[in-house]
């Protein structure tokens, strides 16, 4: 593998994708919607309705609904911390992983079906680099961008959510082990997800936005964890979240197989036209 | 392979579907040569660099471009070639410079000498007062020699050129003829020439090759195709009024000729075999024509792409 050809591709990409506007302000205003925001919002509106003397009993009722284990987490907290646990460790859970998914579909879309659309893939395929290096490239140019959001998004949530938090929980709560593997282990896979997606969805189409809009059917799972979590049908703990993240990788490595017999320059340059 | 043949095609050919691109090419091109591909748009030009490239299969046929397989040895060849495509390819959010680099560096030249081989194409082009310029803001004549710096970057042996000179203006597209005809002449380098200018093919090519729905119709230098294919020429009598009727009837009555017109006092004969003209003119002049001029036209390229696409 020529990795000095590899490096320029990610970096070239890199480049391209900072200079859209397109591209990176999505990239930049809905992870600090979600990772700093709502975060901030659902630590502080319990301390200020303890303050209020607003009714908080009303949690051990919808508490009553979830799963056992879930209650015995929450056991040894107060009501007000009981809800800001709730929220933060658990409910936003999901919702962090809409981050990774989200960057590495928009920086994908970008970097292989907007090739295409800029007309800049015909001088790529004509240049010395194998298809291997040309995909693993690609594939790491949108992969990168969608971690490094990922984990300073980890890190300003953990940030903001501590502080946030401080006037319920008087302590550092945050991250929990669930968080790190989620972090750690899931979001990598989360991010892999969408790419696989959006560039099986790229060999199809021809512009950035097609494969970007037909990408964001992947978010579909994320938000049924969401979902599933609020019912009480399930919720986030180390051994789902270590298992959600196994699954995931296996989606990947399948998807991303799919891609590669895809990404062959015969094909690409019979798209090319 | 001979020492001076860089490139041997035979019997390739490639379809799609039940369109076919290229059907059995088969041609030889020599170092330092400047050969044109000519025919119209779907003759095949494009699909034929891809395969002398590497970057498409051929269905039947072998290739050898400077005594590599493009098919099996793609990446190493493509390191010694260098393409220019038909649209400018570059990336438009980058500025000139930074496209330079990057192509610089997948191509593998030594990072010491990237800047200094980059500034040189920067300047040899025209380009470096607009260097840290965004491509998207460049007229289409400085993205076409910004394009071509880029085929250029790695210095390569073989250069294809997919209408280089297409949409621009009369000035831009002398200077690229004539850095074309500078590469072959001073630098050795063989180009391949795909274009659907005739004019521009018959001033630069050594020689060409013409395509019809993927089949080489005729192959060699302009000049020869002119002799073999335009062996019909058109000849101009110039005759004193007095005699034009003698002429006429004269050139009427001489078998083989096929088509006569008479304008201003010149009489043109077309579709006259180049062997002819010695017996046309003794035949005027012995009848007593009296015969001020006689002007044969060579066909140009022009002349043998149409007859060969059975145009007028």
């Amino acid at each position: 593998m020529n990795l000095r050809a590899m490096r320029a591709i990610v970096r070239k990409d890199l480049k391209v994708l900072w200079q859209s506007k397109a591209v990176t302000v999505p990239l930049i205003v809905v992870p600090l919607i979600f990772l700093v925001v709502l975060p901030a919002l659902a630590a502080l509106l319990p301390s200020a309705a303890v303050q209020a003397g607003g009714p908080l009993a009303q949690i051990d009722r919808y508490l009553q609904q979830m799963p056992q284990g879930l209650q015995a987490e929450l056991a040894g907290y107060d009501q007000a911390q009981k809800i800001v646990v709730l929220a933060l460790v658990y409910f936003l859970a999901p919702m962090y992983l809409i981050i990774p998914l989200m960057v590495a579909s928009v920086v994908a879309a970008d970097s292989f079906a907007g090739e295409k659309e800029r007309k800049t893939l015909e001088a790529l395929l004509y240049s010395p680099t194998t298809e291997r290096e040309l995909f693993v490239a690609k594939v790491l140019s949108a992969w990168l961008p969608a971690m490094a959001v990922a984990l300073i998004g980890f890190l300003l949530y953990s940030m903001v959510a501590n502080l946030a938090a401080w006037p319920v929980m008087g302590r550092l709560f945050f991250p929990s082990g669930m968080w790190l593997a989620l972090a750690f282990w899931v979001a990598p896979a989360v991010a892999g997800l969408g790419l696989g997606a959006t560039v099986l969805i790229s060999a199809r189409v021809e512009t950035f936005q097609e494969a970007y809009q037909l990408g964001a059917v992947v978010v579909l799972p994320i938000l049924s964890l969401v979902i599933g979590q609020a019912t009480g049908v399930m919720y986030f703990n180390l051994v789902l979240v270590m298992a959600l993240g196994l699954s995931l990788w296996a989606i990947d490595a399948l998807l991303l197989w799919l891609g590669g017999r895809l990404f062959r320059r015969e094909e690409l340059m019979a798209r090319v036209g | 392979m001979a020492d001076d043949v860089v490139l041997i095609a035979q019997g390739l050919a490639r379809a799609f579907g039940e369109v076919v691109a290229v059907d059995g090419l088969s041609l030889q091109v020599r170092r330092g040569e400047i050969f044109g591909f000519l025919g119209h748009n779907g003759a095949g030009k494009t699909t034929s660099v891809r395969l002398l490239n590497g970057v498409l299969r051929p269905d039947q046929g072998h290739v050898q471009v400077l005594g590599l397989d493009p098919t099996s040895q793609g990446p190493e060849l493509r390191r010694r070639t260098g393409v220019l495509t038909e649209t400018p390819a570059l990336e438009e959010r980058l500025t000139a410079r930074e496209n330079l680099l990057f192509y610089a560096e997948l191509y593998g030249l030594a990072p010491e000498r990237m800047t200094e081989r980059v500034e040189a194409l920067l300047e040899i082009f025209n380009l470096a007062s607009r260097a840290d310029d965004r491509v998207s803001g460049f007229s289409k004549g400085m993205k076409q020699r910004l394009a071509l710096a880029r085929a250029l970057v790695h210095e390569p042996e073989i250069l294809f050129l997919d209408e280089p000179t297409s949409g621009l203006d009369p000035v831009a597209a002398r200077a690229v003829r004539r850095l074309v005809a500078r590469l072959s002449r001073e630098e050795d380098r063989t180009v391949i020439l795909c274009t659907h200018n005739l004019i521009e093919a018959q001033t630069l090519c050594d020689r060409v090759a013409v395509l019809k729905a993927g089949r080489l119709m005729a192959l060699g230098r302009p000049a020869d195709l002119a002799r073999r294919w335009g062996r019909n020429l058109r000849l101009d009598f110039e005759v004193s009024g007095a005699t034009r009727g003698l002429a006429l009837s004269v050139l009427r009555a001489t078998p083989g000729v096929a088509e006569l017109a008479s304008e201003d006092g010149v009489i043109s004969v077309l579709g006259i075999d180049r062997e002819r003209v010695p017996d046309l003119v003794e035949a005027l002049v012995g009848a007593g024509v009296r015969l001020y001029r006689v002007s044969p036209r060579e066909p140009t390229l022009e002349d043998i792409y149409f007859a060969l696409h059975g145009l007028d």
